[in-house]
């Protein structure tokens, strides 16, 4: 905790620093969004690509499952599970990785880890 | 000797807090130097040597003068997100490291000193939790600049860090399952009682390794601030102080990654093929020389970042989507449960944990490593396009030898 707020602190303060000791001398030209030196064409607030979207959502899927799979890890060795000790655990493991990779196929069929 | 507790607690944290921080901070000065001298190096040309003995004082110069350069603030950005995108890199960047046990624990007058600013019973988590963070710095600032490079820069850098993030906890779920535990300290005492678990555990520390460059937004996987593409990506409009804070970001998180790697593959703070290093009595000797050996290793990991980095070219955005979707996260995932295959073997067969145990896992491990670079990559990922060309070669060499 002390760790963040001493972090957070000085990367705010040198923001606010060097905003103070920094001069400022706005030009017209200088305004402007960089553009290899031509003059912007539009905005940038444009639509962009799904597949971001796509992928952000493949993301919560997949890092949802390493969480899943971390205490089970932890846990491995001493785990009694199905009344055969750690090869239930393994076993038990073995069906939720199935499952996952049924979906993981079926989006890879679908096309959706495709980029062109 | 019992752990330090009340006020002493609170002033020992306080003055780790400091030599951490500043550590860190003084390592990723050197370091831009050692980058451009590296690059120097390795281009056969001089890098920066005017500043001070061998360009020395050149990171020192170049902090004056980002301090006291203008800054820019684009009328048409998002000003508070503005702002707030290079605080948010910055600070994930820099905390990411108070769970990383650097030496032995230290005696003081007041009680032993745990190495680690704060040793935090869910270590891992904090680290997988605390490093995501960073990818808000990269979307914000993307977003808030209002300008094409940098919208598409934090784009492909929110969408590149997500997806090598997957592949890194899972990497990471493969040394859990060896180290039974999840703190810090117990993962680097569990290589000291056995091997270090890069041996056993090459294939998982091959796809740390991977998806840790992707992660830090290193050659070859810069795409985010592509200079040929996207000039400098999501930090085009910063300027001044803010666009030094991207920079040392970018450092900090080389040097956490670098720590996480060996602290999860490479033994922590242990140095190798002697046990006194981690016995109890601890000593004041033992914390220097355990500091030392921690980060040498770290150096020799940051080394390797300048080095990959001046040395392979850069991936396409499609190659590395392919690369961290269709061939990290499987082999990532499968590699969890042959090694949980193998545990459950070594369990039944009552092997105790311990040097043997590790050799055999290492034995599993040096097959499947065999297996997938040499079997499943078949000189498509790794040889890519020159190893195609020469391909094509030999078969024309061979053609006209059947034609004459």
């Amino acid at each position: 905790m002390l760790l963040i707020g001493f972090v957070a602190l000085s990367a705010v303060l040198m923001v606010a620093l060097s905003h103070l000791f920094s001069s400022t001398r706005p030009t017209a030209a200088k305004s402007l969004p960089y553009e290899s030196g031509m003059t912007p064409l539009g905005t940038a607030r444009e639509r962009y690509d799904v597949k971001f979207y796509l992928v952000a959502v493949l993301f919560i899927v997949f890092d949802i499952e390493v969480v899943f799979m971390m205490p089970w890890a932890v846990a491995f060795r001493s785990l009694d599970l199905l009344g055969l000790g750690t090869l239930g655990a393994l076993i038990e493991m073995a069906v939720f990785v199935l499952i996952l990779v049924v979906g993981y196929v079926y989006v890879w069929k679908r096309g959706a880890l495709e980029w062109n | 000797m019992s752990p330090v507790t009340g006020s002493a607690f609170f002033w020992t944290s306080v003055v780790k807090i400091l030599i951490v921080f500043g550590g860190i901070l003084s390592l990723v000065a050197f370091w831009t130097w050692v980058e451009r001298r590296g690059a120097g190096w390795i281009q056969n040309r001089l890098g920066p040597n005017r500043v001070g003995p061998e360009g020395l004082l050149q990171p020192a110069a170049d902090g004056l003068k980002n301090f006291l350069k203008e800054e820019t603030l684009p009328p048409f950005a998002d000003r508070f997100v503005f702002l707030l995108a290079p605080v948010m890199a910055f600070v994930p960047a820099l905390i990411t490291f108070a769970v990383v046990p650097f030496a032995s624990p230290l005696p003081t007058p007041w009680g032993l000193v745990s190495p680690a600013i704060a040793d935090l019973p869910v270590g891992f988590l904090y680290i997988l939790a605390i490093s995501s963070l960073g990818v808000y710095g990269v979307v914000l600032a993307g977003w808030s600049s209002n300008n094409k490079y940098s919208l598409l820069g934090g784009l492909r850098g929110s969408a590149q860090l997500i997806s090598y993030e997957v592949s890194m906890g899972l990497s990471a779920v493969a040394v859990l399952v060896l180290a039974g535990n999840i703190t810090m300290n117990e993962i680097v005492a569990r290589q000291q009682h056995s091997v270090w678990f890069v041996l056993p555990l090459s294939v998982a520390f091959l796809t740390f390794l991977i998806a840790s460059f992707a992660e830090t937004n290193r050659l070859p996987f810069d795409l985010p601030e592509a200079e040929a593409e996207l000039i400098a990506g999501y930090h085009t409009e910063y300027s001044a102080m803010k666009f030094s804070m991207f920079y040392i970001a970018e450092y900090s998180n080389m040097v956490t990654a670098s720590a996480l790697m060996v602290t999860l593959f490479f033994g922590g703070w242990d140095i190798p093929f002697t046990a006194w290093d981690n016995t109890p009595p601890w000593t004041v000797l033992k914390f220097v020389a355990t500091f030392a050996a921690f980060w040498l290793k770290v150096v020799a990991f940051l080394f390797a970042y300048v080095w990959v980095r001046w040395t392979l070219p850069r991936f396409r955005f499609d190659q590395l989507m392919d690369l961290g979707w269709k061939v990290l996260l499987p082999v990532a995932l499968g590699y969890v449960m042959v090694i949980a295959v193998a545990v459950w073997g070594l369990g039944a067969a009552g092997v105790p944990f311990g040097l043997g145990y590790g050799l055999i896992l290492t034995a599993v491990s040096a097959v499947l490593l065999g297996l997938l670079l040499w079997g499943l990559d078949r000189n498509r990922v790794i040889g890519g396009s020159a190893a195609r060309q020469r391909a094509r070669w030999l078969a024309d060499a061979a053609r006209q030898r059947g034609a004459a």
